[in-house]
């Protein structure tokens, strides 16, 4: 590559890292402002995209091309402010991490409603008029259009800049980003604030994709790959950090841009294509940044927020009426192949709930107890499941070996990874164990010649006398009970009061002697392996596995589990992973437009259950109490 | 006394009872009908499967409107398959054990392709992949009870090599989406040119992540490996975008660019007047095919949907005409009698007649290579030929070698 060609390549960069910034800038403010982790920014942003199209191709011409990206944007702020005004505002006062969920409905009622209007076709905008040549730079021919986007996006920036420090608008913002309670004891009206940042951050996310339509096509992909980049962006740059996003945007751009430059590099008969990197360029750098900057490039350490979310009810042991109640289902689910003779499915269902309970009660441990939110637990799953699929590939190893030893590579992976991520505190620590997830996706998608690559691993079946499909129920129900016992009982001894400590008041923690960090590295460790035995489970249940399976939507569910069922109680992820599970199934059957479908009900859920299902029911059944008790 | 720990339990227990309700209340139906199971990614291929799924309604509709097969209706119990192979293998069980189906069909994607070939194999149910094209699913991981429908990534390749060849270029570069389909149609190009032109030049190779590509980067990256010729394997909204910088860029111009499935409308329409010119493809130039069987089908559909069909209608419609004829051939729905008949089934379809290969279950049917070219603001076809998927294909023998033993 001549020093031509690569200062070319970093124009391209540069044009390409300001679409980044645009949605990466709306998301950070949200979240600076809000705390909520808006899985539903790139929907917006998609949004945006075919709102464009639609008034660039109707209207016609400059008019339809640049008034419609301003009134696409402004049209994208309309829509975010409402969903802060009919949605979220409901639900601030849910505990933590919980309007993410409701985001994540949205994301789903958002795609099916944009299939809905705009049909299943790619729509591949007009060209920019005025800007739809090229001119000669560098001995190359470099689009007029992207000059444009190199300096729409720090024009952007300056223009942002300077409303966060002149504006009365803006100087709350940054007052609400540090202590929004006492804004809000001054005086100020929160739900204005609120309303008005997640309309500006909407506004720039629908920018953003209005810029796209002369570069790329409208799609239904668009959501999900852009909310990944944003969120990689954001944190890269640190949270709540304008200039942080662009700064990141522009290195992540850069690197990209770099890998591709470099093409296929000899290394003395060792040939490597660099362009298959740009899958995971922007996780290794996420990587590299966490763990030698914390806090992202221009972060700072993120200000603990006084929850606005009812305190928490410490855990305790359970009751008699707990016990027998348990029993009473374990005898169910021991009988279950009996009672569903006549419907097998039954079973085929009940393996896949039992290894999402398991999956989202190994979660549970680190994010409830814990206070770990971890956003890549899908790694742990995976590790599981590669490590059993690939000894049965490679060793053909028996059944048994194959079970043991998913586990264990999890806890490997979970001790080499919760290793760094402990050091690290709120969504900082999540996004670094998301960066792992995808290292280890993209290792597994990579590595063809180990791991199949994309097709993954076939021929994973359970040998006799698991190979029927009630005794591979009874051996799932057996790990999986087993599993959730196991974890229960860690929260019960010293160790789990020890953790809870640690997350409770980290400080006091230490004071009486208590290794915080390495509390919280082992509880890291032992969710890790416990989540691998369902990554092993599954394997062995599918007779396959591919990277599909252990990608950022797997980690999604998990969280969705959780919140759903409440993160606030035990029993929550087992309600949650049930609930969630039948649903989808169920929904998946009953109609075309399934995830519409699914996302209304979460959204409804969410409504009536601000603390999750079981979270509502326990909160329901003391209120009653005390009223009764008032009463005598 | 109850108390708040303990409903708890009871909100589990409730679950699971509400797990047990949703699954049960089906009970069987007399068989009054031969009941067929689909399923596909619905909700993230979009663009390809819901002229698919139009497809295959209108050749059940055509099928029962002349009284069935075996004096039955067909009846297509149609699902989404989640798009992961988890939970296709988790919807092909259901439709096996819940809807007692014992012919399924469907799949779009590669790995899901061969998730559900897998299943099919150890669950010994009949399956006809519909559409991946992965080489695997009929060879290295093949098995008794799959066969499949569309040409392979093998097939397409090789359809397109003579026209390769011809061009007598010496230099190409190769862009691909990295993942099973583009690196193995990149090794069998490079393969096969390299055996019939041995002073090719690879001179660079990009795999883009599929659906991102960054095409400024990628068309700039490859125009400075200065390539005589290019092979593009990007489809879908990576095509769109590779094709607008590309232009924009004049990477294309006075280049050779050989390019699979571009010609196919579910990919060429969307960049409308901007369709590269010139570029060789395989793909369905739908509105110029004049065969009568073709004209059948093109009247039949535009009929019913008011709409005209894309690759995806031809390959849902054949997929049931398909199971209709081996159903009929077999006399029964039994699967061993079902494939034994699907084994040499000669079929008529819009494309022309074809067959299902005995030795790798693969089908025949072709595709149509020709040029890019625009009329009336759209990209179409010219130049082109109807490819018989049986001249592209590697012999009985050598197959074989490529099968798993099965037992």
């Amino acid at each position: 590559m001549s020093f031509n060609a690569f200062l070319f390549q970093a124009l391209n960069g540069l044009s390409a890292a300001s679409g980044l910034f645009f949605v990466a800038a709306g998301l950070s403010l949200i979240f600076g402002v809000t705390r909520i982790v808006n899985i539903a920014h790139g929907s917006l942003y998609m949004i945006g995209t075919y709102i464009a199209y639609s008034i660039a191709t109707k209207v016609g011409g400059a008019v339809g091309f640049w008034g419609g990206i301003v009134l696409t944007a402004l049209l994208v702020a309309l829509i975010g402010a409402a969903i802060e005004i009919l949605l979220l505002r409901r639900i601030y006062k849910a505990p933590e991490l919980f309007q993410l969920l409701a985001t994540f409905a949205l994301v789903l009622v958002i795609n099916d409603a944009t299939l809905w209007i705009w049909g299943p076709e790619d729509l591949l905008g007009p060209r920019a008029p005025g800007l739809t040549g090229s001119i000669e730079v560098l001995g190359r021919r470099l689009p007029t259009y992207d000059i444009f986007l190199i300096f729409v996006g720090p024009f952007v920036l300056w223009m942002l800049h300077l409303a966060l420090a002149k504006t009365r608008f803006g100087r709350l913002m940054r007052a609400a980003t540090q202590d929004r309670e006492m804004v809000g004891a001054l005086g100020v009206n929160q739900a204005m604030l609120f309303t008005g940042v997640f309309a500006l951050g909407a506004l720039l996310a629908g920018l953003g994709g209005a810029l796209q339509i002369a570069r790329e096509p409208a799609t239904l992909a668009t959501d999900l790959i852009v909310i990944g980049d944003a969120f990689v962006v954001v944190v890269v740059g640190g949270m709540g950090s304008i200039s942080g996003a662009y700064l990141a945007a522009v290195i992540i751009a850069e690197v990209k841009a770099l890998c591709i430059g470099l093409g296929v590099v000899n290394f003395g008969g060792f040939t490597v294509n660099f362009s298959k990197l740009t899958l995971v360029a922007e996780f290794l750098v996420m990587a590299a940044v966490l763990i030698a900057r914390p806090y992202g490039l221009l972060g700072r350490e993120q200000v603990a927020v006084r929850s606005v979310a009812e305190p928490e009810e410490p855990l305790r042991p359970a009751t008699a009426a707990t016990k027998i109640a348990g029993l009473i289902l374990l005898v169910v689910l021991v009988c279950l192949p009996l009672i569903a003779k006549n419907s097998p499915y039954t079973l085929v269902l009940g393996i896949d709930v039992l290894i999402a309970v398991l999956f989202a009660t190994s979660l549970h441990f680190i994010m409830g107890p814990g206070g770990m939110h971890s956003f890549g637990h899908a790694a742990y799953f995976g590790l599981g499941a590669y490590g059993a699929a690939l000894l049965v590939k490679w060793f053909a190893a028996p059944m048994g070996l194959a079970l043991a030893a998913a586990p264990v590579l999890a806890l490997f992976g979970a001790l080499l990874f919760g290793w760094f991520a402990v050091r690290l505190s709120g969504v900082y620590l999540a996004m670094l164990t998301l960066a792992f997830a995808q290292i280890v996706w993209a290792a597994v998608f990579q590595w063809e010649t180990l791991t199949g690559g994309s097709n993954g691993v076939l021929g994973v079946w359970p040998s006799a006398p698991f190979d029927s499909r009630g005794a591979f129920y009874f051996l799932t129900l057996a790990l999986a009970v087993l599993g959730v016992f196991l974890l229960r009982k860690f929260l019960f001894a010293p160790f789990g009061y020890a953790m809870r400590a640690g997350r409770d008041s980290p400080l006091r923690a230490e004071a009486i002697g208590l290794d915080v960090k390495r509390v919280h590295w082992l509880a890291f460790a032992i969710a890790g392996a416990v989540c691998g035995i369902a990554g092993g489970l599954f394997a062995f249940a599918k007779g396959s596995i591919s990277p599909e399976t252990i990608g950022v939507s797997r980690s999604i569910d998990g969280l969705v589990m959780v919140l759903l069922g409440g993160i606030q109680t035990l029993t929550g992820p087992i309600v949650g992973a049930s609930v969630y599970a039948v649903l989808q199934d169920f929904m998946m059957r009953s109609t075309e437009y399934w995830r519409a479908l699914l996302g209304g009900i979460i959204l409804l859920l969410v409504l009536a259950f601000p603390s999750g299902i079981v979270g509502g029911f326990v909160k329901l059944i003391s209120r009653r109490k005390t009223t009764s008790k008032a009463a005598s | 006394m109850m108390t708040a720990r303990s409903l708890h339990s009871l909100a589990i227990a409730g679950t699971m009872a509400g797990a047990l309700t949703l699954s049960f209340g089906h009970a069987a139906r007399a068989q009054d009908t031969i009941k067929i199971g689909e399923l596909n990614s619905y909700k993230t291929q979009t663009a390809f499967l819901d002229p698919y799924k139009k497809g295959w309604e209108l050749a059940i509709e055509q099928i029962n409107a002349k009284g069935g097969v075996l004096g039955k209706k067909l009846e297509v119990i149609s699902r989404d398959d989640g798009s992961t192979p988890g939970d296709a293998v988790r919807v092909a069980d259901e439709l096996v054990t819940r809807e007692g189906v014992n012919i399924i069909a469907g799949t779009f994607l590669s790995h899901i392709g061969l998730a559900v070939t897998e299943f099919a194999g150890k669950k010994k149910v009949f399956f006809l992949a519909a559409e991946p094209l992965t080489d695997k699913i009929t060879w290295q991981n093949g098995n008794k009870y799959t066969f499949r429908l569309r040409a392979t990534t093998y097939m397409q390749v090789a359809m397109l090599l003579p026209d390769a060849l011809a061009a007598k270029k010496k230099r190409w570069a190769l862009v691909y989406p990295n993942f099973e389909y583009g690196q193995a149609a990149v090794a069998t190009f490079k393969e096969m040119m390299k055996a019939k032109q041995p002073d090719i030049e690879f001179v660079t190779e990009q795999a883009p992540p599929l659906g991102k590509v960054d095409a400024g980067a990628v068309v700039q990256a490859i125009d400075d490996a200065k390539p005589d010729a290019i092979f593009n394997v990007l489809f879908g909204a990576d095509f769109s975008k590779l094709v607008r910088e590309g232009t924009t860029r004049g990477v294309f111009k006075d280049r050779t660019v050989v390019s699979l499935l571009s010609g196919e409308p579910e990919y060429l329409d969307p960049v409308k007047e901007e369709a590269p010119v010139g570029w060789i493809v395989t793909g369905y130039p739908w509105d110029k095919i004049k065969t009568p069987e073709y004209l059948a089908f093109l009247t039949a559909y535009q009929k019913k949907y008011n709409d005209y069909p894309r690759l995806g209608s031809i390959v849902g419609y054949v997929t049931m005409t398909s199971l209709a004829a081996g159903i009929a051939k077999a006399g029964s729905t039994d699967t061993d009698k079902l494939i034994a008949a699907f084994e040499g089934l000669k079929l008529d379809s819009p494309f022309g007649p074809f067959m299902y290969r005995a030795s790798d279950h693969q089908a025949t049917m072709g595709a149509y290579v020709g040029k890019i070219a625009l009329e009336g603001g759209k990209g179409t076809m010219s130049d082109f030929k109807y490819v018989d998927g049986a001249s592209v294909l590697p012999s009985d023998a050598e197959v074989k070698k490529l099968r798993p033993a099965t037992e």
